[in-house]
């Protein structure tokens, strides 16, 4: 069985599962249920003086009969005492030394503050410290959380006071709502930061209730900006993660956050980078149970890939992400239907006709109009059990509804690969335009387009 | 008739249903399984053409009334057709969800869901589209007349419909089981179709007012006058006590609560109706019911739906047997005396005859008999019109559903010989859309 074991900065624990800063980490008795579940880490609920929260606090996108694609909350940090966490901390690391526990903090910006608060969660046992600088809602109004992160100098400053304090590795959270997240990470390298957690949650109106017309969550007739995360992010804080990743003036561990799930996303931030992962929306939905296909599914694909430890595929993705002007515009695919796995939706018909280029055919007809107009016009009757020839039900897809792709006006974009419902019926081929690779940045250098 | 007062006999409600409804969430979560085919196979399928992925759709976006109106244009009887189609052999049956090895969207169930909705709300429907000057009269108020007449109705022509029962509504009301769709769910489609502004009247056509007087009051004419009563046996023992037809059963226990069946029923014939009175026996107390079928299992005609259905009720069937006597005592039936058959040759049709074997009869027991043979027609009346029939049905242009006589147009059971409520309303529609075409020229000239 493949070696999940991990050492962020330092930090070691038994796989790269961790539980990002929130509710699932909010207390001692929270974190060490989460231990006996698997899971390899926890930074605890963000620690600093107590704040009060509203009632009715998230609120979610649901997509097409599925919850929680999306995830809101409204929440400040922990609303327990810092002496009541910080000794829960030094419990949990007592009865759990060899989990990673991360103390996140937020406090004011001043240094006194931060080297205290630094010295009493190192003093509690914290394996290491996460400067909570993402928070993207009330906790920025008040000079903290994102106030910091969005300012690469106050960055670059706060961690350089934290680093003076700390003995243990020191991780900056870093926001996404920002213009460019490389130059907040770069002022967190300059402050010292042995590492980077990334994303925090993303600035966000979830939705509107259509009665009221207040947005969710609502509190007492209104709402508030959120922080958006869950599965909705993930494609976002993917390449969020790249672009700190690839940077050359980085160079520091990352923990990936934002809409990991299960062990599938975990390896997409690894592949891109990232030393650990953490998770909070699908605790917060699932409970601390999905841990354990997040260990087992990581390590059945790593045994079947032959990686024996995460360092072995770690960050192998980075060398496949170029710029656009690198493509080579002569590679070309197109697409094919496999017409035995064909289901004959005409699904791809329709987003040919409507969404690309016209060039996916029902045999017989000219427009798609045409084709409704036909099937409108035919006569159907119930037929008689015995009596009528059996009707269409019996038999495989109709050929009538099975399309054809014009192959030579097919420009290989894809959607109609996407939208087939049938996994493997529809192939994006290679065809060999027997022309040497050249990119947009080669064609324009030698005086093309 | 009072249209407010229309008497709803209390036993109505006793039988749980077969597809119950769909609950809210159940509702959104089939509704996004469908995978909004372009020229849904389900759409092509459905004899009224509903565009089944766009009602879905709006299931799934929470517009409920729009779904409803999207039914509902195609086809007014979508409150009863959700309920009683034999959505296998119809729109699910061609849902490509089952070639892609899982179960077809419950189009059947959603369909409810959104009439359900419709209806609960007050069943409100839009004013006529346009205004059309012409009158028009169906006679029998079944399906295939309410859907030909609301379709006029909806384009702004007089329609007056003619019924002979006391309820309108036809098999639908007097007819299909009632674990299927309740006679109070017919009434409410009626109700709805009069509040569009069809006039109803309760009159049989041929005796209590005759077609020549029809033909000077109307522009055109309707026939939906269905099929007859059931055919008879042409056994001794017939008009014992204890034999009732399966239609005369089914309309009395749907209608009124003063029918007692025995310990053992048998019924006799293998079609739906057959299945839906054995059924309907069962439910009302015999402990056996057995049909007896003169062919064998494969030839049934009923649907497999149906039968299957039937065997979870309990009715027990018994293949290649016909009736050759019911056997009576003091005036009532106690058995009947059945023979054994075997199947011929398939003939030009395809079907295997059964022919009785000698010796080999059987008597079997019972108190209450079944006949569920066949409908007679009841077209006669129309011959006189120099209107085609052929064997009893009318003979019409299948498009427009035009009789030989161009005054009159038919469809539904007395033009298919008997299928199912949702081919009745396609008929009707057709009907319906050819008269307003024939009417329209006269309508811009007058
Ligand atoms: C027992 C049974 C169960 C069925 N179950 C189902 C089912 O589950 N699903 C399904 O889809 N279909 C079912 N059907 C079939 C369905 O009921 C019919 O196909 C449908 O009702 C046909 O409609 P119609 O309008 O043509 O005729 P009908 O519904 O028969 O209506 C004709 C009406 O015209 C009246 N009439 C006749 N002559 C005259 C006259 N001269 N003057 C005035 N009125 C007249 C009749 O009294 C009747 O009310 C069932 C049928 C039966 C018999
Ligand atoms: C209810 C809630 C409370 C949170 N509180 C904190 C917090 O106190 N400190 C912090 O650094 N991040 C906090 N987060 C952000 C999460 O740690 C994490 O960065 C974010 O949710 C993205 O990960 P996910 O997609 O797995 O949820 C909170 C998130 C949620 C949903
Ligand atoms: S790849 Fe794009 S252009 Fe080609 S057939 Fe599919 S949708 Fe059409
Ligand atoms: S989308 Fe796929 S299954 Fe549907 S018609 Fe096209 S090829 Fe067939
Ligand atoms: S065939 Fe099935 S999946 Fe396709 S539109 Fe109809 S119900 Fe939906």
């Amino acid at each position: 069985m493949a070696d999940l074991s991990t050492n962020f900065a330092g930090i070691r624990c038994p796989n790269p599962f961790w539980l990002a800063s929130g509710p699932p980490t909010n207390s001692g008795e929270q974190v060490m249920r989460a231990f006996d579940a698997g899971w390899g880490g926890a930074v605890w609920k963000t620690i600093g003086e107590p704040i009060v929260n509203t009632s009715s606090r998230y609120a979610s996108v649901d997509w097409n009969g599925h919850r929680m694609m999306g995830f809101s909350n409204i929440e400040l940090i922990s609303d327990r005492p810092i002496e009541t966490n910080l000794r829960e901390i030094a419990e949990v690391k007592k009865r759990y030394p060899k989990h990673a526990v991360i103390a996140s903090l937020m406090v004011e910006s001043k240094r006194e503050a931060w080297h205290e608060i630094v010295k009493r969660a190192e003093d509690a046992g914290s394996d290491g410290l996460e400067l909570n600088f993402g928070c993207p809602h009330g906790m920025s109004e008040r000079g903290m959380g994102s106030a910091v992160g969005q300012v690469p100098d106050y960055t670059c400053m706060i961690t350089e006071w934290a680093k003076e304090a700390a003995r243990t590795p020191v991780l900056v959270k870093l926001t996404p709502n920002v213009t460019d997240i490389r130059v907040v990470a770069r002022a967190a390298k300059r402050g010292g930061a042995d590492g980077l957690s990334a994303i925090n949650t993303i600035n966000s109106i979830t939705g509107i209730d259509l009665d009221t017309f207040t947005p969710r969550p609502n509190v007492g007739g209104l709402s508030a900006h959120g922080g958006y995360c869950g599965p909705a992010v993930k494609p976002i804080a993917l390449h969020l993660v790249q672009q700190i990743a690839a940077d050359a003036e980085v160079g520091i561990p990352i923990s990936g956050i934002g809409g990991v799930a299960t062990w599938r996303e975990a390896a997409e931030f690894m592949l891109l980078g990232c030393t650990s992962v953490q998770v909070c929306t699908a605790a917060m939905h699932y409970g601390y149970r999905i841990v354990e296909d997040m260990i087992d599914g990581l390590s059945n694909w790593m045994d079947e890939k032959e990686f024996a430890t995460v360092e072995d595929f770690r960050g192998l993705t980075l060398a496949k992400i170029t710029e656009w002007k690198n493509l080579d515009l002569n590679y070309r695919i197109l697409a094919r239907i496999n017409r035995e796995k064909c289901i004959g939706c005409d699904l791809c018909y329709i987003a040919c006709w409507d969404g690309a280029h016209q060039c996916i055919h029902l045999d017989g007809h000219a427009k798609p109009a045409e084709v409704e107009a036909a099937s409108r016009a035919r006569i159907a009757v119930t037929p008689i059990a015995k009596l009528d020839a059996p009707g269409e039900t019996s038999g495989g897809t109709p050929t009538a509804r099975v399309p054809r792709v014009d192959e030579a006006e097919c420009v290989g974009c894809n959607l109609c690969w996407l939208v087939c419902p049938v996994p493997g019926c529809i192939t994006m081929e290679r065809v060999d335009t027997e022309l040497p690779r050249e990119s947009w940045e080669e064609r324009t250098a030698a005086g093309g387009r | 008739m009072n249209a407010t007062a229309l008497p709803i006999p209390e036993n109505l409600e006793r039988f749980p249903e077969l597809h119950r409804a769909l609950d809210a969430q159940a509702a959104i979560a089939e509704a996004n399984r469908c995978l909004f085919c372009f020229d849904a196979p389900c759409t092509a399928a459905c004899p009224t053409h509903i565009e089944v992925p766009r009602f879905i759709k709006k299931i799934a976006t929470g517009n409920l009334r729009g779904a409803a109106k999207t039914i509902l244009d195609a086809n007014v009887l979508g409150l009863s057709c959700s309920r009683v189609c034999p959505v296998d052999v119809l729109c699910e049956g061609t849902c490509v969800m089952s070639r892609y090895n899982k179960k077809p969207v419950e189009i059947g169930r959603l369909q409810r869901y959104a009439m359900d909705h419709y209806y609960a709300g007050g069943a409100r429907i839009s004013e006529a589209r346009a205004r059309g000057s012409g009158r028009v009269a169906c006679i029998g108020g079944g399906p295939a007349s309410l859907a030909c007449a609301a379709e006029l109705r909806r384009n702004g022509y007089a329609v007056t419909v003619f019924d002979n029962r006391p309820l309108p509504g036809g098999l639908n009301t007097y007819g299909v089981a009632e674990y299927k769709l309740r006679p109070s769910d017919s009434l409410r489609e009626i109700e709805m179709i009069r509040g569009m502004g069809v006039e109803f009247r309760q009159a049989a056509v041929g005796a209590e007012i005759s077609l020549e007087e029809m033909e000077r009051e109307f522009d055109f004419i309707f026939a939906g006058v269905g099929l007859g009563a059931i055919e008879r046996l042409g056994i001794p023992g017939e008009d014992l006590g204890g034999v009732i037809d399966a239609l005369r059963f089914i309309a009395r226990y749907k209608t009124s609560g003063d029918l007692a069946v025995g310990r053992r029923v048998i019924v006799i014939g293998g079609g739906n109706t057959a299945i839906d009175a054995a059924n309907a026996a069962r439910r009302l107390g015999a402990e056996e019911v057995h049909v007896f079928y003169r062919r064998g299992e494969l030839e049934m005609p009923a649907f497999d739906s149906e039968y299957d259905h039937s065997k979870v009720e309990g009715v027990r069937f018994h293949w290649l047997a016909q009736p050759v006597e019911i056997v009576g005592r003091d005036g009532r039936a106690v058995a009947v005396k059945f023979a054994m058959t075997r199947l011929g040759e398939p003939d030009a049709t395809g079907r295997r005859w059964p022919e009785a074997i000698a010796g080999s009869e059987f008597e079997q027991p019972c108190e209450m008999v079944i006949p569920a043979l066949g409908q007679s027609r009841v077209t006669e009346i129309l011959r006189s019109r120099g209107i085609e029939l052929k064997g009893g049905l009318i003979v019409v242009e299948r498009a427009s559903g035009r009789t030989s006589n161009p005054k009159y147009y038919a469809g539904g059971d007395c033009v298919n010989g008997g299928r199912e409520v949702v081919d009745a309303v396609a008929d009707g529609k057709r009907a319906a859309r050819a008269i307003i075409a024939s009417m329209k020229p006269e309508a811009m000239r007058g």
